[in-house]
């Protein structure tokens, strides 16, 4: 089988298998699958304003998955995303409110640039330890979670005194009032533009640039690499920074477009999480990201109609997507045991 | 006679690529059957059809005259086939019995028996001679070593019949003695051998019979008593072949490298290369002989920039370049075939034109502004290609780890060749090619050298280094303990200095 080949068909096929295995799950608990599933399709596709949503839900997965997506492709696993999503949204949203008197076309960047700069800082930590001191990535990325979580919420006390910031002014927001109405009044925003340019941005470095041939020649081959004269340390630092632009400016999606505050969170968002799966379904590619962004996005919005449309409780819900994700994990599996024997059978 | 296997009009293809078209190959029992080809010629590829790995396209496999269809490995190994493969596959922090073990670990109560184990080892290395300590780690032990534990494992598994998939390419010539030796043994113990190597010498020493094969069509199958070296080479390259390159004398210029006191350090922090000096002019040859592990890597290792130089000076065309970075010294002038091509020379999941455009993708004209133009990198990998006949599958657009390991070199000497470097160091340029690319690469070289351009070999073969160089250096224990004119020195006096003996002791024995 080619390679191409095998990347459309295992996401199709765990989504499918998860789908199946969803229904079961609703028939033995005595639900009703296919009200179940018209239930979670009309979440989805319903009309204008579950479009609207579903688009705007989808926006920060792009941008985790794409943050996860860029660290894989050059060697290394960001468990960080979901910390750097928070110092992005953090940054974005003080730019936001405290930054008066700017015009828009001013106010709004800066507000953006913020978040990138506080994601690629976060990233930037865990980049340097790992080249420096060779400290792996996911232990320090996963304790940058956490780190993450809680300065953000002191800061949001000192910067208000109360559970949540002000609202960030209008000249920062990424909202739209005409995308508002021509999707009935859904929370849809302009993120998703920045998140589709971004996708090009990506491609483009991976694709065409010297740094893109250099972040992938360092993840396959440090030695090689070495060799040939590319600098390893720097590179695993600017693989770990660029990817936590991507992770800062999802978190600037939520803090500029759907919510337009931050409050003080007794845990984590899980967009950043849903990153790592996100990425994978997407093979790691910056369209299999928008691929599985948008399937994960429209998973998790779809499926808060089924309670209302289907008498489905939460709990068999979370189930059924979880369900769907664990499929789509598997797949992941499937595949590595489908290219390492590949790889073999390729060897000499 | 009977055969123990017969592989009939064998066909294997790799998409629209054919690399074994109606190959025979019929093993009798207790006979080295050697198997000879060019890089790419689609060796590794039949044996790999007999180990199960890949599955042929049409043809028939027959073992002790039964047709089976060997599915995948463990098919093999039910009967009676195993395999050294031309790049090991052992896990390095694991010991000699653990990696044996692999796969089919002794259980005992539910917990893996390894006493019991390394007990059966050590007496299965002792009856065919392999000197193994079956507790030792993979990461301590020489390559010769490793290849024993490969063969161990073989063996381990109840092997008849064992494939050798170029045994000797990376071992030294008194590991390669060794393990003809085993192969005899081997075969007075009742197995049965295909051996590929590119070494004539060895096929003439050791095998009963030769099939060769060109270019994935199988040519026929000679008697070894019958044939010759030349014969061999024309039957498999289709033209006479010059063992011996023809070059004139060195017309040798200005210093092109110069070191002086050089002092570096492994990576266990023992000194390796000891107030070693060297100076190497533009338009000659250096060769440097030695046993391996005498400060070799080392020494070019500090040279190019990829390991630190303790004490001392590197000059390039009177420049210092001494602890610069890699690119710095590549950009002064340097080309270096390295000697580890998995490791060092090529990124095995880009494709080949990406590896060909490895120095360079990062210049004029290949990118600007930091923007990549894919199209430059795709003709000049076609160029490359073109002028030293790397035979790939699919272009330039072939992963690079799809390619067989004589096109991997090939494709790795073109990309440094082609920047015409003023100092090229090779680092055995020709391991695992056959004769017709190693008569092309030393054609290069001197090649390079005519052009003035100065030319510094490293190979543990003495016939190379005499047969190319112009002037020898002999290293060992990290010095230069002598340079000599190639023209006029014996391969007994190298061979003495190499062991470390004195200069006018080694002119004594020489003279004797
Ligand atoms: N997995 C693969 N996919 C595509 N082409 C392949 C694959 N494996 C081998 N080839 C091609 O098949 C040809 C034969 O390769 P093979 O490895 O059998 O050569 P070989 O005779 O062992 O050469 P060498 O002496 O250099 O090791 C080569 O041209 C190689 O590029
Ligand atoms: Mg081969």
């Amino acid at each position: 089988m080619s390679n191409r080949a095998i990347n459309i068909l295992v996401p199709i096929i765990s989504v499918i298998l998860g789908l199946i295995v969803g229904a079961i799950v609703m028939v033995v608990t005595g639900y009703d699958p296919i009200k179940g599933y018209t239930a979670l399709w009309n979440g989805i596709f319903g009309d204008i304003y579950t479009i609207g949503e579903t688009i705007r839900q989808i926006t920060p997965y792009i941008l985790a998955g794409l943050a996860v997506a860029f660290a894989f492709r050059t060697g290394l696993f960001n468990i960080g995303v979901e910390g750097q999503l928070i110092m992005g949204w953090a940054a974005a949203v003080y730019v936001g409110f405290a930054v008066e008197g700017l015009p828009k076309l001013i106010h709004l960047p800066l507000a953006l640039l913020a978040a990138a700069a506080a994601g690629a800082f976060w990233a930037f930590i865990a980049g340097y330890l790992k080249a420096r001191f060779s400290i792996h990535e996911v232990i320090v990325t996963i304790m940058l979670n956490y780190t993450a979580l809680h300065i953000a919420n002191a800061l949001i006390k000192s910067w208000s005194g109360k559970e949540r910031t002000e609202n960030i002014l209008p000249t920062a927001s990424l909202g739209s009032t005409w995308l508002e109405e021509i999707t009935e009044y859904s929370r849809l925003h302009w993120g998703i533009v920045i998140a589709i340019i971004m996708v090009f941005i990506m491609w483009f470095i991976l694709e065409r640039t010297t740094l893109g041939f250099e972040l992938k020649a360092v993840g396959f081959n440090k030695n090689a690499a070495e060799y040939a004269g590319m600098s390893v340390k720097k590179n695993i630092i600017l693989a770990m920074t660029i990817s936590g632009v991507f992770a800062g400016l999802a978190g600037a999606m939520e803090a500029l477009g759907t919510f337009g505050y931050m409050a003080i969170r007794s845990g984590f968002t899980g967009i950043g999480f849903d990153g790592i799966a996100v990425a994978l379904l997407g093979a790691n590619t910056p369209l299999g990201v928008v691929f599985g962004a948008s399937l994960f996005g429209a998973l998790k919005f779809g499926a808060t109609n089924m309670p209302n449309a289907a008498n489905i409780p939460l709990e068999i819900v979370s189930i059924i997507i979880a369900l769907i994700i664990f499929f789509v994990a598997s797949g992941y599996v499937i595949r590595i045991a489908l290219e390492k024997f590949g790889k073999k059978k390729e060897g000499n | 006679m009977e055969y123990v296997i017969e592989m009939l009009g064998i066909r294997k293809e790799f998409g629209s690529f054919v690399a074994n078209n109606n190959i025979t190959l019929q093993l009798k029992k207790g006979e080295i059957h050697a198997l000879l080809g060019e890089n790419g010629a689609g060796k590794s590829t039949l044996m790999n059809v007999l180990f199960g790995l890949y599955q042929p396209e049409a043809g028939e496999i027959k073992v002790h005259g039964k047709s089976v269809k060997i599915t995948d490995p463990n098919v093999a190994n039910e009967l009676g086939i195993g395999m050294v493969h031309q790049h090991f596959m052992l896990v390095e922090n694991f010991t000699v019995t653990e990696n044996i073990v692999l796969g089919n670990e002794p259980t005992k109560g539910g917990t893996v028996n390894i006493k019991e184990a390394a007990k059966n080892i050590k007496a299965l290395s002792e009856k065919y001679g392999l000197d193994v300590d079956p507790y030792a780690k993979i990461e301590d032990i020489s390559v010769g070593m490793q290849q024993r534990v490969e063969i161990l494992k073989t063996l381990y598994r109840g092997a008849e019949i064992l494939i050798f998939d170029e045994p000797t390419a990376s071992l030294t010539p008194q590991e390669i003695k060794e393990l003809i030796e085993i192969m005899k043994r081997l075969i007075s113990e009742g197995k049965s051998i295909i051996l590929i190597t590119h070494k004539l010498n060895e096929i003439m020493e050791v095998s009963d019979r030769v099939t060769i094969i060109r270019k994935g069509e199988g040519i026929g199958t000679v008697v070894t008593a019958e044939t010759n070296p030349d014969q061999l080479a024309e039957l498999m390259v289709g033209r006479q072949v010059e063992f011996k390159t023809e070059k004139t004398v060195a017309n040798p210029k200005d210093e092109a490298l110069n070191i002086e006191n050089l002092v570096v350090l492994d990576y266990r922090g023992i000194e390796k290369v000891k107030n070693l000096n060297l100076t190497v002019r533009k338009g000659e040859i250096v060769g440097i002989a030695g046993i391996d592990g005498n400060g070799q890597s080392e020494l070019i290792e500090a040279i190019t920039g990829l390991r630190k130089v303790k004490s001392g000076r590197v000059t390039l065309n009177g420049q210092d370049v001494t602890n610069k970075k890699p690119r710095q010294i590549t950009e002064s002038g340097i080309g270096h075939i390295p000697q580890d091509r998995h490791k060092h020379g090529l990124v095995l999941d880009f494709t080949i034109g990406h590896n060909i455009a490895l120095q360079t993708y990062y210049k004029e004209p290949i990118s600007k502004f930091g923007i990549i133009d894919y199209k430059k990198i795709s003709n000049k990998a076609k160029q490359i290609i073109e002028e030293f006949d790397v035979r790939t599958g699919h272009g330039e657009t072939t992963l690079a780890r799809a390619l067989s390991g004589g096109n991997q070199q090939k494709a790795i000497i073109g990309r440094e060749v082609d920047r015409d470097p003023d100092l090229l160091i090779a680092a055995l340029p020709t391991r695992g090619l056959d004769v017709g690319a190693i008569e092309f690469i030393h054609r290069r070289l001197i090649e390079q050298r005519d052009k003035g351009k100065a030319v510094l070999l490293i190979s543990f073969e003495l016939d190379e280094v005499m047969n190319v160089s112009d002037r020898i250096a002999v290293i060992y224990d990290g010095q230069i303990v002598d340079t000599l004119n190639a023209n006029e020195t014996t391969e007994q006096e190298l061979g003495l200095l190499m062991a470390g003996q004195s200069k006018s002791k080694a002119a004594m024995k020489g003279d004797e």
